[in-house]
């Protein structure tokens, strides 16, 4: 059997997905086994080479970078999961929904106690190089279609080894009550 | 200020469960209930503030801020945006000079919307400062506005022009018209004098076995609309433990499209009390309450006049008709606006004094109801003709109607029609036969039983009303074809059930606001078929709600897409499932490039 190709990509999230993937332990090598990594900050490719089997998205969308690699990823994966909190409800980020951008933008460039005597020309950045923050945090799924959601904060390392194995074999995933419940 | 307070709660001993009567008289009073206020029901009714204030919250009718010396409730059902109502709207906000769900500056006049109030065959109507007002057109709210500047009194303000009937009665003196299109053999035959039934059962001896024995032989169902045999509710009630019993008659007809209640309480109110009485005597009861929506406080002074006559008349309160032992009284208890209470449970909860939320079952009204006593809670329609059945016989009504659905039905027909009103006419008549009669024309829907009930296309206007195959309550809404049916109607009945869950079950609460999300996009043209796939996969999570309304709050989406579902096709055609159609990158940084550009 051909193995299944994986990407992955961290947007609005801390990585903390990532790292939780990383806690796979010693199974890191059974996976390579299993999948070849494409596009991932775990190989380090930037690009997509090829088109993609399975692409896993940690965070959800505060820029229009991320909207981009977003985009990126549903035309190049067959299938794609929102992994944790932030990519399935916009997480942590997703608190400052609750004020307009602009009060955001002058807090964190103005007006916080760390800024204000600093910033002289009271200045948002803005160069173009940089990307454009958006009125909110979105979930992914508000932008593409996302496939499958795996929950947690991080997920657990098990279930994400467990989610990768089940896709790339076909085999069917069990979640445990523990992984679904409310806190 | 506090003496009015204190004096009203004087006036209901100072119980609790008489919250709702004490909160709508001080707010009568009042204009509002303030915090202050609060603390001294609170206070002198011994019970917890918070108590007090979850009731205040959870009733549309209740504020804690001032609404204005007017206080204008437009409604906005489905009905009134079929005649123009922005118009109104409009008209209303630029003579009032604030926008609807504030006050304007000076205080005079609060503008606000609510859900139906009964006047579906007379829209545009409103209720100000208790009083209806009904068929507004832009002129008309020129003139009211005007009056309240110049200080008229409500009075003044409603003219001289009453409706037809007992609308015109001085003790209502009601703008609201009947509309009685059509008389049945039943409820309006117009053959009752009061005390008919009462005097039957003391001429022919009947014990109370014998008249829940002929209810159950004439087969009646309940009208309120599921349709539970009248006869065996009533059996159960009487073998209950637990004293005193309670009879109450629902009459919070809060499904948007309904307002039989309304005709029936004011041609034969007597009809209807003496129902009540009757099923008092069956079930062993000796109080009888009328649960009244708030939305008709204009008819408060007419009822209890009439319930003060049946008692001179020896029809109500102690050896009723001569007979020792038959003891039986009758208050009005007033809802506080919500659609929710007109669930039977939930109905005795808010006439507790509590906020309207359903219970949980069993146990079951009739044998843990209101107070924790048995209960029977009957439809006004109901009671009404249990009287007729002790008065001619259940041989006589079992030849009315068909084999499943005996005698006949009220029917409360609004929308698209020449002749909206009330239609009482025995059960089996088709869907087309109505139509005729009402004389509709171009008709693309039919809301059957409301909201709650089920939309239905041309194909199925052949089924006839009855239990058997298309039950209902008794509103039909005709939707003409000039009307965008997701738009016009599905998304406002949407918005309804958002409005009107009591929130008491997660599914409810949640699903009527998330649907209601999901049917603006689809009415903006931005969704996916995976959108309405979303919708149908929460049908059976919706029958986890703890009562009827809640398992069938998501019936308008539900059996428009099951009937109409070219015209949610339509909407979503060559949207993309990938990439979601309603996410604009251009808006979504619009906030940012505005930020950054000064």
């Amino acid at each position: 059997m051909a193995k299944k190709i994986i990407a992955t990509a961290s947007l609005s999230g801390c990585f903390g997905c990532h790292m939780s993937f990383l806690d796979i332990d010693a199974k890191i090598l059974d996976l390579i086994e299993l999948v070849e990594f494409n596009k991932s900050p775990i190989d380090d490719i930037k690009k997509f080479t090829k088109q993609c089997d399975i692409g896993l998205i940690e965070g959800g969308c505060c820029n229009d970078e991320n909207v981009h690699n977003l985009l990126d990823f549903r035309k190049n994966c067959k299938v794609l999961v929102s992994v944790g909190e932030c990519a399935i409800m916009g997480g942590l980020p997703a608190l400052r929904n609750m004020v307009p951008l602009q009060e955001c933008l002058e807090e964190a460039y103005l007006n916080g106690p760390t800024v204000r005597d600093c910033n002289e020309n009271k200045i948002i950045p803005n160069d173009p190089e940089l990307p454009k923050i958006l009125n909110k945090v979105y979930p992914c799924h508000e932008i593409v279609k996302i496939d499958y959601f795996l929950p947690g904060c991080p997920p657990t390392a098990e279930l994400i080894w467990n989610a990768l194995v089940t896709l790339a074999t076909g085999a069917e995933l069990k979640l445990p009550y523990e992984s679904v419940r409310f806190d | 200020m506090g003496e009015t307070v204190h004096a009203i709660i004087r006036n209901y001993n100072g119980d609790p469960t008489r919250l709702m009567d004490i909160l709508i008289d001080i707010q009568s009073q009042l204009g509002y209930l303030s915090e202050w206020t609060i603390e001294q029901i609170a206070k002198s009714l011994d019970i917890p503030k918070i108590d007090v204030e979850q009731t205040v919250s959870f009733y549309h009718f209740f504020t804690k801020e001032p609404r204005g010396k007017y206080t204008v409730y437009l409604n906005n059902s489905v009905v009134t945006g079929f005649y123009k109502v922005d118009e109104i709207v409009k008209t209303f906000e630029k003579e009032a000079g604030c926008s609807f769900g504030r006050v304007s500056p000076d205080g005079l006049i609060g503008l606000f919307s609510t859900a139906c109030i009964g006047m579906s065959d007379q829209e545009p109507a409103a209720i100000i400062n208790e009083q209806v007002f009904t068929r507004l057109t832009p002129d008309k709210v020129k003139t009211l506005i005007a009056g309240m500047k110049d200080g008229k009194t409500i009075e003044q303000l409603k003219g001289s022009s009453y409706g037809d009937g007992q609308n015109a009665n001085p003790l209502m003196k009601a703008t609201v018209k009947n509309h009685i299109r059509k008389k049945g053999e039943v409820i309006f035959s117009g053959d009752y004098t009061a005390g008919d039934a009462l005097r039957k059962i003391k001429s022919a001896k009947m014990s109370s076995n014998d008249v829940i024995d002929i209810v159950k032989k004439s087969s009646v169902r309940g009208r309120g609309g599921a349709g539970f045999p009248t006869g065996m509710k009533w059996e159960v009630a009487r073998k209950a433990q637990g004293e005193p019993k309670y009879i109450f008659c629902n009459a919070d007809e809060g499904e948007p499209g309904t307002f039989k209640d309304r005709v029936i309480l004011t041609e034969e109110p007597k009809l209807v009390f003496e129902g009540m009485t009757i099923a008092g005597y069956a079930v062993g009861a000796r109080y009888g309450i009328l649960y009244l929506r708030n939305e008709y406080m204009y008819m408060k002074k007419y009822l209890v006049s009439i319930l003060q006559d049946m008692e001179r008349d020896n029809l109500l309160g102690t050896a009723i008709g001569g007979k020792n032992g038959f003891n039986f009284d009758i208050r009005i208890q007033f809802g506080g606006g919500a659609y929710v209470c007109g669930e039977e449970s939930a109905l005795i909860e808010s006439a507790e004094g509590k906020r309207g939320e359903p219970r949980d079952r069993p146990p079951f009204p009739v044998e843990k109801g209101y107070l924790q006593k048995p209960t029977v809670v009957n439809n006004v329609e109901t009671l009404c003709t249990v009287v007729k059945i002790i008065t001619k016989g259940h041989e006589w009504y079992n030849t009315i109607g068909t084999r499943e659905s005996r005698g006949t039905k009220v029917l409360s027909i609004s929308g698209d029609c020449e002749e909206p009103g009330i239609y009482e006419i025995p059960w089996g008549f088709s869907v087309n036969d109505i139509l005729k009669m009402t004389g509709a024309r171009d008709v693309q829907a039919v809301q059957v039983g409301g909201p709650s009930g089920s939309c239905i296309a041309a194909n199925e206007f052949g089924r006839t009303l009855a239990y058997e195959d298309l039950a209902t309550g008794g509103s039909l809404i005709i939707i003409g074809k000039n009307r965008d049916l997701l738009k016009d109607v599905v998304l406002n009945f949407a918005e309804f059930f958002r409005e009107e869950s009591c929130g008491s079950c997660v599914p409810c609460r949640a699903l009527t606001g998330m649907s209601k999300l999901v049917m603006e996009k689809i009415v903006s043209g931005k969704a996916t078929v995976s959108d309405i796939d979303r919708l149908v996969s929460w049908a059976p999570i919706m029958k986890k709600n703890r009562c009827g309304l809640g398992q069938t709050a998501l019936n308008p989406i539900l059996t428009t897409i099951k009937n109409f579902r070219h015209l949610y096709d339509e909407k979503v055609k060559g949207n993309s499932e990938i990439i979601n159609p309603a996410f604009n990158l251009a808006a979504a940084t619009a906030d940012y490039e505005a930020a950054v550009k000064n």
